[in-house]
């Protein structure tokens, strides 16, 4: 009974945060419903038996790329009112897509989400016991040898952002002065004072 | 039934509870036993007795969402080493090389990324 | 370690671009052309590998993720070219517009890795992780000339659309997933072979088909193209109409003729539609185009659109069709792009259809060279692009002869109008050509466009010219491609 009373409610929470994300007119309002529509996924994502994954979903969403959102639109120029102008042209469009997505899932639920009987027994079983494994560590099991070329994949992708980011926005200035802290330390007394005897009276 | 996973989660779901509850009579207490007289004075953003001088909303340097961006792909590596850490037992050698490839790739990726500069705040 | 085999291509070229990576930030911004002559030989180190593995053999490594055969390999030959073609047009091409940078090769080199990974997928994961490793190098390699405006407005809505189609095909895939219970290729082709497939699945499938769509801008899909290839750095407005386009149409062939085989029925449809209307789109909106990157645009819309003919058709020849296609657009393309890059006046890039007029007469080798693309993209016999629409359109009669009544009346009908817009198409193909010779003169183009340009018009003059005349090994080498992807 608690399950389905926390399922519905990180669901409606969920939802509501959702459509607030869309509908708040100030764009740091979106980004804080944003980051709420999170944490309820997660709690899903617990009830699922799906720890690893929650915990993830805070520690990297809500911890980083909510943060970043927050940034950017904090410090965008962005004018509401201009971004505002075009809602009402795109509205029948945007709820004719919504609309279509809406029966496909309604045709799902009246078609009973079944499976056919051969396909039952074709699936694998997705996750050990909880009760014997922990959730991490069957992702652990399966994502370094079986998955080790996705796994790999994923880490070629994470350097293709760096090198992303850092060909997209870093730029080098010309003259500004940097601190050069090798040469800095590895100064030697002679390099910089020179030590010279001044005949008496012949100083000026 | 009850699942044995959720079961250990139930302090945090009433935590989560308390914390609601609690939150939510701070503000809507306050909310509604408070006195409420705004006006144009009281409302508008204080600075140092000025008038505003500009929009909150200034143009922000891009070298801030690099370090950002930066940060969140080395946490998302990290995020790997979890489950590698907790079933380094199960998985082996191969389990063991497969994650020192991964972060060989990214180490390849900081050693570009400092040779660039990017670490650097001029 | 012997799984490893297998993915011996790809494993070289990731350790080369991690390498050039790291030499290429110590060497600096000098360093570039050295690194791209290295790209370019990594390029080819890595195609010696794909052609050395046997013909013959197909080898499912990686508990199933990945697979090499011969499909495959055919696949990533066409892209190491069309990748190696375009680092060689971006050389001069970097230097002149002063944004020469060592990361425009390996940028290059890590979308290839992406496209060999897409095309020896055997599992919608590693589909999807091969798919985005392509696509966020190009997004990057879209904005590369970031102090442009248009470059960046072209980065940044390929990024936008790019994550969209992504976000499709995941959904897409999820569905397929929770509806059969796995992801890997060869049992989902298992588990249709079983009987009718779910609504979800079905549901699923449009999905992953959509999102791949967006991959090979076919029509419905197609709006973020001609502003893309405007507005990127035309080398990779080159690249983009080359390497990505096999990748992604190889994925599409692999992905419904492999584990979705059986749902041909159900996806048969979709894919005709895609494929009419891109050629519709992509022949008439071209015509009104004045801009050359545009056309090019347009135009790569309408050759997807033959190619999908292929796929649509499905069968041995339907998907010999592809291939054959794919490989002499990349030729095409690649010569036509290298006369685009030659373009130039005073110093800056000129990219209007009128900038080509008197060519004729100021550069008579360069535009007889364009003479040969534009009617080998009109599809004019003794040329190779006439190959690469004969066989599309046989594919579909045949497959039209086998289908049932409904499937094939679409199937003669989708012929005939390919063959009405290729005539269409030939309008404004040559009417490039009548620009070059009989329009008066503009004011003359720069002078030569830098060796590696005019070597990569030679050799697709050459390619245009020699498979048209022979094209026999071609379709050797498609026909046992295709029969590979067949008979699993």
């Amino acid at each position: 009974m608690y399950e389905a009373i926390a399922f519905y409610g990180f669901s409606a929470i969920l939802l509501l945060a959702a459509v607030l994300v869309i509908v708040s007119r100030n764009p740091v309002h979106s980004v804080l419903w944003l980051i709420l529509a999170f944490f309820n996924a997660a709690g899903l994502f617990v009830l699922l038996g799906a720890e690893f994954v929650a915990m993830i979903l805070v520690i990297v969403y809500v911890g980083a790329v909510a943060v970043l959102f927050l940034f950017v639109v904090m410090m965008l120029d962005v004018d509401l009112s201009e971004l505002r102008a075009g809602f009402a042209q795109y509205l029948p469009l945007g709820v004719l897509i919504g609309v279509v997505l809406l029966v496909e899932l309604i045709f799902f639920v009246i078609s009973g989400w079944t499976l056919g009987p051969a396909l039952k027994s074709a699936i694998v079983a997705a996750a050990p016991d909880a009760a014997q494994v922990s959730n991490t560590r069957a992702i652990g099991r399966l994502l370094y040898t079986d998955y080790v070329f996705v796994f790999q994949g994923a880490g070629m992708v994470l350097l293709v952002a760096m090198i992303g980011a850092i060909v997209l926005t870093l730029r080098q200035r010309p003259g500004v002065r940097k601190q050069n802290i090798a040469a800095q330390v590895s100064r030697q007394r002679g390099d910089t004072v020179t030590l010279h005897k001044v005949e008496t009276g012949a100083g000026a | 039934m009850q699942n044995p996973l959720l079961v250990q989660y139930l302090p945090i779901l009433l935590f989560l509870g308390i914390a609601i509850v609690v939150s939510g009579a701070a503000v809507g207490l306050s909310w509604v036993l408070a006195v409420h007289k705004p006006d144009s004075e009281k409302v508008s953003a204080y600075e140092c007795g000025f008038d505003a001088f500009s929009d909150a909303r200034a143009k922000f340097d891009v070298r801030y969402y690099l370090v950002a961006i930066l940060f969140i792909i080395f946490d998302l590596e990290v995020a790997f080493l979890f489950p590698w850490a907790i079933s380094l037992g199960d998985i082996g050698t191969f389990g063991f090389w497969s994650m020192v490839v991964f972060l060989g790739v990214l180490t390849v990726g900081f050693i570009y990324e400092w040779k660039k500069g990017a670490l650097e705040w001029e | 370690m012997g799984q490893f085999l297998p993915a011996l291509p790809e494993i070289v070229l990731a350790v080369c671009s991690l390498a050039l990576l790291i030499a290429g930030a110590f060497g600096g911004e000098k360093s570039t052309r050295s690194i791209s002559y290295l790209a370019l030989f990594a390029l080819i180190v890595v195609a010696v590998l794909v052609l050395r593995q046997p013909d013959a053999t197909t080898v499912v490594a990686f508990n199933g993720l990945f697979k090499s055969d011969a499909f495959g390999r055919i696949f990533k030959i066409l892209i190491l070219i069309g990748s190696g073609l375009s680092i060689l047009l971006s050389m001069d091409w970097l230097e002149r517009e002063k944004i020469a940078r060592p990361e425009y090769p390996v940028l290059v080199l890590l979308a290839t890795l992406g496209m060999l990974a897409m095309v020896s997928a055997n599992d919608l994961l590693s589909l999807y992780v091969g798919l985005e490793l392509q696509s966020l190098s190009l997004y990057v390699l879209a904005a590369f000339q970031r102090d442009t405006v248009k470059s960046s407005e072209a980065g940044l809505k390929y990024f936008v659309l790019g994550a969209l189609s992504s976000g499709l095909l995941l959904w897409g895939t999820s569905l397929v997933y929770g509806f059969s219970g796995t992801t890997q290729f060869d049992r989902l082709a298992a588990v249709f072979a079983t009987g009718p497939a779910s609504v979800g699945v079905i549901i699923g499938l449009v999905f992953v088909a959509a999102g791949i769509a967006f991959k090979v801008s076919a029509v419905p899909f197609h709006m973020w193209t001609p502003d893309v290839y405007e507005g990127a750095p035309t080398p990779v407005t080159a690249l983009f109409a080359m390497a990505p386009k096999v990748a992604a149409m190889g994925l599409f062939v692999r992905v419904l003729v492999g584990p979705f085989g059986h749902l041909l029925l159900e996806w048969r449809q979709i894919i005709l539609f895609a494929s009419v209307a891109s050629m519709l789109l992509g022949s008439f909106a071209a015509i009104a185009q004045k801009n050359v990157k545009r056309l090019m645009a347009y135009s790569s819309i309408a050759n997807v659109g033959y190619a999908l003919l292929g796929l649509a058709s499905g069968g041995l020849a339907g998907v010999q069709g592809v291939i054959i296609y794919m490989a002499i657009y990349v030729f095409m393309t690649a010569g036509s792009f290298g006369v685009i890059l030659a373009m130039r006046r005073n110093g800056a890039a000129a990219e209007n259809l009128d900038d080509l007029a008197g060519l004729g007469r100021s550069r008579p080798g360069l535009a007889i060279a364009m003479l040969i693309f534009m009617f080998a993209l009109a599809g004019i016999p003794p040329l190779a692009g006439f190959w690469g629409k004969y066989y599309v359109f046989i594919a579909a009669i045949h497959a039209g002869d086998i289908a049932q009544a409904a499937d094939a009346n679409l199937l003669y009908a989708a012929a005939v109008i390919g063959v009405l817009t290729s005539a269409v198409a030939a309008f404004y193909y040559l009417r490039i050509v009548k620009i070059m010779y009989f329009d008066e003169p503009a004011p003359a183009l720069d002078a030569s466009p830098g060796r590696a340009v005019e070597a990569v018009v030679l050799v697709s003059v050459l390619v245009m010219l020699v498979v048209g005349a022979l094209p026999t090994t071609l379709i050797d080498a498609s026909i046992r491609a295709a029969k590979t992807l067949l008979t699993v």
